[in-house]
């Protein structure tokens, strides 16, 4: 088969603009071949090269005192104590996984996993955030069903645990889920390796599976454009998954490290062997020389074009220190891979490529990778911005029935229990699971410390289609305050921007308040950001866009894991108090949209300030062991936060909330933030209370738990026994 | 284990895709154990009290749970082992290649939701075999599981003796509700649930604890036994 003629049109149908292309011959001074227009392509695809991001991403905060390597390499890593040090990143895979979702849920677990142990860490824990339409749509729940199985099938087999994450419903979603991906691992802070291609002649190591023909064009084609109805057509595109190797290539890297002659280390995920082996020479300013004969093959007459493009999963380039390749070619024929020397590190700056002896790339490095386009895309503001800002309560009838309302609320699609979803996940692999998912942040003991992380993904769409800078602070804020009620204190944190075309302007708009809130947010919290990834263009003609979605992934650090403080309440008798203050604000709330059908309104203030002092409070409190129990109030306001404490106890709860303007519904589900339930021993109820006063966060003893109902001033009160059914099977009933 | 002896010295065997082998190696040691952990293409074994075959996924179980490890070098050592009558215990995936290899009965199938299930589960001792110290028939225990198939079918023709079953239905259909067993001579068990999951009071439980220190008790009769 020989190779296409290269032109303007096949340029384009490789998703590069005319003045890309034109770019393309500038740099070469000539036409490219098919193999290098095909390299040009994944490179310069905003998936690979950030190329309408990376300004905005430059404005987010990257350094603090624990970071030890912020973005730009496979994963940040901070210090924890120890001499260890935290790796941990946050990736998309929603387009694979509307596609083929079990596939592509899976694969986007295994993408994730190998930019942790690249760096010389093991993967300890996993989150997911999910986001779907409907539930009450059919398409939806095959989803919902698809990758959930996905997800656990990669880390359960892999051997990693899924601790924690998310999952939302929204019409906005239903034409393009969202699938994030969080891995946390830890290695010694003296074994960290990176992607580096360094020390001229120095060989270059292909490990890992075979190449075949799957996942060509996955960056380029399809995370890169919009969805039309040629979407289906897309799936070959979508990679298929071996989490049984990508264990075996855990083990096997981390005992090739250990000989010391790996120089640097980079997966190949997005764009295959192009991407790994230009990032690699890019970082270190040297060239590559390759000779594809001797990549390993799955299938039989693969192009260059195929072999350079593929993204066949679980595979690894490495550079070897020169005449040490052996010792690790030994390490990966123990645990049964394949290895083989495919190339040399050159002096010359350059990417050659041969094949069947004949140069098929040559390629300068630096234009390609680290000199693709920037864009500064045009934004604009929605037109209706303003007005959706507006709601006014005297159009809102008062909740004429609390206990109904609370029920309904329980049973709600996005506020219902989750255990359908993490049941199916293997939370416990690596005995280090101290809190399970169901709780706010899941917390994870350090291997051979007592220190634990503290783990959270968060972001609320709701509030980021009203108000994409406010919506990004409480992602910010929340996800802090979820990791602060388990005793931890927020360290550092990974961010998934979610989000439309940026060719839109409403969109770059979206995407450019999103970052600035996030960065504000992370500045006032002390909280830099030290990896991520973008994911555009979700979105499908005629459809629109999914709402604007920063997910934040947080990592805190508890010093005495031990004290890790759960979210259900431990013991019947015991005080409850409610930190914080409730303001009437019920815009963009759960309880307007699931009561009223209304998604309306401001999302709620957030006092920053007051905000670090709940979070401060809070670890203080667990630090001197006062807190029996913390649950952050969020979506759904202090009383679904009071039930689901109750709920998961298995005993009741009796509290009055604060009386706000005479609505019962302000009171219960107004969604204030910098909020949280907490529960104490009777004798400890007066030093917390002395606590907060010293940290200036007001703290009120609303009531006791025990008992077999829920009774929430003003107006609950309902049986324990019908909140757990309410709350609990939603989703079995759904979803089978 | 009472005072005064040599710890029990057990090993773990470790096949490609063994998930569990260094919890396993640990609920051990927390226990009290000698712990050697054991790749699956070794031969030569040290010498050992008793042999433990973690959880996971050995082979990525794509042929069917256990069917691969079965053939793995080591299950000829694992096969001496207990047929010199000393114990051999298997958990989840372990439990399955034991009874791929014959040294159990029945088999285990897919979960009868076909859902992959982590759960707490509580299981009640029936017959313990040589695993006799602590585990008292009747004693209760708090421990997960996490399976795809873990329901449990017996022989047609060989009722199996049973070690647990859980309380209050099985989360996967097994048959009458069984969550493992033991062999006619008593000395080989395999259960789906995870003791070394359940060794730390800080991780939920230490029900498994008692499990594995009856292992380990056992492992000294053993060795006494030999001598």
């Amino acid at each position: 088969m020989s190779d296409p003629e290269v032109d303007l049109e096949l340029a384009r149908a490789h998703g590069l603009s005319d003045r890309e292309a034109a770019l393309v011959f500038e740099i070469l001074g000539r036409k490219p071949t098919y193999p290098e227009l095909g390299i040009f392509s994944v490179m310069w695809s905003e998936h690979c090269s950030y190329k309408s991001s990376k300004k905005l991403l430059q404005t987010l905060p990257t350094q603090g005192p624990c970071v030890i390597q912020g973005p730009g390499e496979n994963a940040g890593v901070v210090d924890i104590g120890d001499g260890n040090v935290c790796v941990f990143k946050i990736e998309s895979h929603n387009h694979p996984s509307f596609v083929e979702p079990h596939a592509g849920a899976a694969t986007g677990v295994g993408g994730i996993l190998r930019d942790i142990f690249t760096m010389g860490a093991r993967p300890l824990a996993s989150l997911d955030s999910l986001r779907f339409g409907p539930l009450d749509d059919p398409q939806q729940r095959y989803l919902v069903r698809g990758v959930v199985s996905g997800v656990g099938s990669y880390g359960n087999c892999f051997g990693c645990a899924t601790v924690g994450g998310e999952v939302t419903f929204h019409r906005r979603y239903r034409k393009n889920i969202v699938v994030n991906a969080m891995n946390v691992g830890i290695a010694r802070a003296d074994g960290i390796f990176l992607a580096k291609a360094a020390g001229i002649g120095n060989p270059v190591v292909y490990v890992g599976s075979k190449t075949g023909r799957d996942g060509i064009h996955g960056a380029s084609l399809l995370a890169s454009s919009e969805f039309d109805e040629h979407t289906e057509e897309m799936r070959p595109t979508v990679q298929l998954g071996d989490p049984f190797t990508e264990k075996l290539l855990l083990e096997a890297c981390l005992e090739a490290m250990k000989t010391g002659a790996i120089v640097g280390i980079q997966d190949m995920g997005a764009a295959g062997l192009t991407c790994s082996s230009f990032e690699m020479a890019s970082r270190s300013g040297t060239g590559i020389e390759m000779d594809l004969d001797r990549v390993p093959q799955r299938e039989t007459h693969m192009t260059p074009y195929e072999l350079l493009l593929s993204e066949s999963q679980e595979r690894m380039l490495l550079v070897a220190e020169a005449g040490r390749e052996q010792e690790i070619l030994d390490v990966f024929a123990k645990w049964d891979l394949d290895a083989a020397l495919v190339g040399r590190v050159t002096n010359d700056g350059k990417m050659r490529v041969r094949w069947h002896g004949e140069i098929v790339v040559d390629i300068p490095v630096d234009p390609v990778a680290a000199s693709s386009p920037v864009y500064e895309r045009p934004q604009a503001r929605p037109a209706d911005f303003e007005a959706r800002q507006i709601l006014d309560l005297a159009t809102v009838p008062p909740e004429p029935d609390p206990s109904g309302a609370l029920l309904e609320l329980l049973g709600s699609p996005n506020l219902c229990s989750r255990e359908w979803v993490y049941r199916q996940y293997d939370q416990l692999v690596q005995s280090s699971t101290v809190l399970r998912p169901g709780g706010d942040a899941a917390v994870v003991r350090v291997p051979e410390t007592e220190r634990g992380l503290a783990l959270k993904t968060d972001c609320n769409p709701r509030y980021c289609a009203q108000d994409p800078y406010l919506g990004a602070m409480h992602a910010v804020a929340e996800a802090a305050r979820n990791v602060a009620v388990t005793g931890a204190r927020p360290l550092a944190a990974t961010n998934c921007l979610n989000f439309g075309s940026p060719e839109r302007p409403e969109c770059m708009w979206e995407f450019a308040e999103s970052v600035r809130g996030m960065g504000d947010a992370c500045r006032a919290l002390g909280v830099p950001i030290v990896s991520g990834n973008v994911s555009f263009y979700n979105e499908t003609s005629g459809e629109g866009s999914i709402p604007p979605t920063p997910t934040i992934g947080m990592v805190g650090l508890l010093e005495d894991v031990s004290r890790a403080v759960p979210a259900a309440f431990r013991f019947a008798g015991d005080v409850v108090i409610l930190l914080g203050e409730t303001f009437a604000e019920l815009g963009a709330s759960e309880y307007l949209a699931v009561r009223h059908g209304l998604e309306r309104g401001a999302p709620p203030a957030l006092d920053l300030a007051a905000e670090k002092r709940l979070q401060a409070l809070l670890v203080e409190a667990a630090t001197r062991g006062l807190l029996r129990s913390a649950h952050d109030c969020s979506e759904g306001g202090a009383a679904i936060a009071l039930a689901e404490c109750a709920i998961r106890a298995g005993f009741g709860v009796e509290a009055a909330l604060p009386e706000l303007g005479g609505r019962p519904e302000l009171a219960l589900f107004s969604e204030s933030a910098g909020r949280a339930v907490v529960s104490c021993a009777p004798g400890a109820a007066d030093e917390l209370l002395a606590l907060g006063r010293a940290h200036r966060v007001q703290a009120a003893r609303i009531g006791a738990t025990g008992g077999e109902r829920i009774r929430i001033a003003p107006g609950v009160d309902v049986s324990l026994a019908e909140a757990h059914d309410v709350f609990t099977r939603t989703l079995p009933e759904a979803l089978g | 284990m009472s005072e005064g002896h040599e710890p029990a010295r057990v090993g773990v065997v470790m096949f490609p895709g063994s998930n569990d082998d260094r919890d396993l190696a640990r609920g051990f040691a927390l226990c009290g154990a000698r712990v050697e952990l054991i790749w699956h293409k070794d031969t030569r074994l040290p010498e050992l009290d008793g042999i433990g075959i973690p959880g996971g996924f050995s082979f990525g179980d794509y042929l069917r749970c256990g069917a691969m490890a079965r053939f793995s070098p080591v299950m000829r050592s694992v096969v001496q082992v207990a047929a010199s009558g000393r114990p051999v215990l298997g958990v989840c995936n372990g439990f399955q290649i034991l009874c791929e290899a014959g040294l159990l009965p029945g088999a285990l199938v897919r979960n009868r939701d076909l859902k992959f299930v982590c759960v707490d589960t509580r299981v009640a001792v029936e017959e313990r075999g040589v695993f006799r110290d602590g585990l008292t028939p009747g004693r209760e225990l708090v421990i997960p599981v996490k399976h795809g198939e873990g329901a449990y079918v017996p022989d047609a023709e060989r009722k199996p003796r049973v070690a647990f079953r859980y309380v209050g239905g099985s989360p996967n259909g097994s048959t009458d509700d069984i969550a493992g067993i033991v062999s006619d001579a008593g000395n080989v068990m395999g259960l789906m649930p995870h003791p070394e999951h359940a060794v730390e009071a800080l991780l939920g439980s230490t029900d498994g604890g008692v499990l594995l220190r009856a292992f380990l008790a056992a492992c000294v009769a053993a060795r006494q036994e030999r001598r």
